[in-house]
């Protein structure tokens, strides 16, 4: 391997040539790129590569340290299933946005400096588009258009932050900033927005189910966790990153459980799943740090696992509304298998790769003191346990029979869903292996009694309350609608808004122009009647009362001399 | 889903094709009780241990199960809540 090659340019230049591939040479190479990469980082020592002086001041193209060692590990792991999944794919443009979107994800975790870090923070957000628009229907191109803005916007702030900060400092360099001033602020709320924080989060149920079926899996990899690493980065033990995780835990809950499109429901399950990601980041201990780190690597797994499924559902069925499906574990048991397995990874069952990576977030924010954040983050735990250990996989593969009768999913779907559900087993069966990639040395030991069986009592108990509500009619019946968020806001409320406004100077213009234009008919009327043809000043005099007329003026002047 | 050429009646189960365990009703009841057995057989082992809680009140015998419990139940009733304020027709956007 060439030393100091970036992983990432690997992936991003090698997208470039799969337009020229076709057929199987095309499969092997888009599968090989991402294992290269993976090996050129593996063969890269740690330190800093390709500093360049701009001006004055220093860019550091590839920084390998623990933190962005194992983000970049996972994320080129990530491309490499996704690659798989879509090998059946024979649309280039998925392939290429694809692997480029991913390419500068990876990148954006080795920038060492923050310059670099925008440039390919504003290149996820442009190749990732494509994998929204690669759906070709006109939902998918709004829906895309909007997504873009946001993305794009996000970019925009960390830029000005950045200036605004190098300006102050002197520096670029991305290491912790800490929320202290506006520039840090100001990329406070860029990262904010790329990790779907409350209120700025929609862009993420809005329009990653609109993606492609193979988009989607992508997309739920990359863009976030680029945000969760760039926080851990520099904003570790920011407090309020606490409280913000926390209701990210919390409020996508509600939301999840009457979604009827199961990837949005999954798309509100990442959301949830981000906050307990950046609770470990505002606890900021080498303990939560660490959980947030294994979660994000662990997330990303059972995450994608459980979009592959209902990916392949969407493939295979055309829909994945929870109101149109229903008992297809018949002809679809490998991906219910799969399905199940993802399920039981993100309700952090025991033996799967949820529960040793939560359990460090939940005990660092237990040992720093946060009683009222922990009750909240186990509260979010029955939360996820409903609406992906238990809604996802119910309502495709059992709850009743909705008759479809479809082919299993496709070879490469199946590999790469079996690759990554054996991943998810690995690492909740051999936690050591993941925790010696860890930022920071672990001393923890998630398999105790008093764990396990406190574990398993949440999510029994819980999934007992599920069987007593569906067997008593309680549990809210699957209807196809529309769950209002807060893209409410800029798809109708602004809209609506805009339309009033725009009617209000419409109609505020013509009462004025016919106000104007009654006076300056009032006004040419009036001088009509005094000098147009019958006017006053129109008439024709005689000359002698003119001479008479002038006569008086003369005496009046003579008068006035003499006085 | 009246399009749907596999579909050969209304409501209830697919009639046709071969059967599965969890067709039988008798079956689900199984699980059902299974839960129930299994639920109880974990809150007594919490009687058997040293429990490590994180905190005090998390120590109390059963305290996870039964929070997990009303959690759930909670979550469900406040989502059907939730429906009243932002449910709208399925094009509601497209309109």
């Amino acid at each position: 391997m060439i030393a100091s090659l970036n992983p990432a340019l690997i992936v991003i230049v090698g997208a470039l040539f799969v337009p020229l591939l076709k057929g199987r040479l095309r499969d092997v190479y888009i599968v090989a790129l991402p294992i290269l990469a993976a090996l050129q980082l593996i063969g890269l020592d740690h330190g800093n590569y390709g500093q360049i002086e701009l001006f004055d001041y220093q860019l550091v193209l590839l920084r390998v340290d623990r933190l962005s060692f194992i983000f970049g590990l996972i994320f080129l792991l990530a491309t490499l299933l996704g690659m798989v999944f879509a090998l059946h794919v024979k649309d280039t443009v998925q392939h290429v946005a694809g692997l480029i979107y991913a390419g500068a994800g990876t990148g954006a975790v080795f920038a060492g400096d923050m310059i670099s870090l925008f440039v390919y923070w504003e290149l996820t957000a442009i190749t990732s588009v494509f994998l929204i628009w690669a759906s070709r229907t006109e939902r998918a191109y709004r829906a895309g258009l909007r997504y873009l803005v946001i993305q794009v916007g996000s970019g925009v702030l960390l830029l000005a932050g950045v200036i605004m900060y190098a300006q102050k400092t002197g520096s670029i360099a991305f290491d912790h900033l800490g929320l202290v001033d506006l520039p840090t602020a100001m990329i406070f709320i860029a990262i904010g927005i790329k990790c779907a924080f409350p209120l700025l989060h929609n862009w993420l149920q809005d329009a990653y189910p609109e993606a492609t079926v193979t988009g989607t899996v992508i997309l739920s990899a990359f863009t976030t966790k680029l945000a969760v690493y760039a926080l851990a980065r520099a904003y570790a033990g920011t407090e309020i990153l606490i409280y913000i995780g926390a209701v990210m835990t919390a409020f996508p809950v509600f939301f999840a459980v009457i979604e009827n499109d199961l990837r949005r429901v999954l798309a509100y399950s990442l959301n949830n799943q981000l906050g307990f990601m950046v609770v470990g980041v505002g606890v900021g201990s080498e303990l939560a740090l660490n959980g947030t780190v294994a979660h994000a690597f662990c997330h990303i797994l059972y995450k994608a696992l459980l979009f592959m499924s209902m990916g392949a559902v969407l493939f295979r069925c055309g829909t994945v509304k929870a109101s149109e499906l229903g008992g297809l574990y018949k002809s679809m048991p490998w991906t219910a298998g799969f399905c199940i397995v993802g399920a039981a990874s993100i309700s952090a069952f025991p033996l799967f790769s949820g529960f040793i990576s939560k359990a460090l977030i939940l005990t660092g924010t237990a040992e720093a003191g946060y009683w009222g954040v922990w009750l909240v983050l186990v509260f979010a735990s029955a939360g996820v346990l409903e609406h992906s250990g238990i809604k996802i996989p119910y309502f495709a593969f059992f709850a009743h029979d909705s008759g479809r009768r479809v082919k299993e999913a496709p070879m490469n779907m199946l590999i790469a869903m079996g690759i990554t559900a054996f991943l998810c087993i690995a690492i909740g069966v051999v936690p050591g292996a993941l925790y010696s990639l860890l930022p920071f040395a672990v001393d923890y030991q998630p398999y105790t009694v008093s764990h396990v069986v406190s574990q398993l009592q949440l999510l029994f108990f819980a999934m007992l309350a599920f069987a007593i509500l569906v067997k008593k009619g309680l549990y809210p019946a699957e209807i196809d609608s529309t769950v209002l968020n807060t893209d409410w806001v800029y798809r109708k409320a602004m809209p609506w808004l805009i339309g009033k406004i725009a009617w209000g100077i419409g109609t505020a213009r013509s009462q004025i122009l016919d106000r104007v234009q009654r006076r300056l008919e009032h006004f040419v009327a009036s001088v009509f009647k005094i000098h147009g043809p019958v006017g006053v000043m129109a008439r024709t005099w005689p000359t002698g009362s003119t001479v008479l007329w002038v006569a008086v003026l003369l005496g009046l002047t003579l008068i006035l001399y003499y006085i | 889903m009246a399009s749907d050429p596999n579909k050969q009646d209304g409501e209830g189960a697919y009639q046709g094709g071969k059967s599965y365990w969890l067709d039988e009703p008798k079956n689900i009841n199984r699980i059902y009780i299974g839960l129930w057995v299994v639920c109880a057989l974990l809150a007594l082992a919490d009687l058997f241990y040293h429990k490590h809680a994180e905190f005090h009140f998390a120590e109390f015998p059963a305290s996870y199960g039964i929070y997990g419990f009303v959690c759930f139940v909670f979550i469900v009733f406040a989502g059907k809540l939730l429906r009243k304020f932002v449910m709208r027709d399925k094009d509601y956007y497209d309109r």
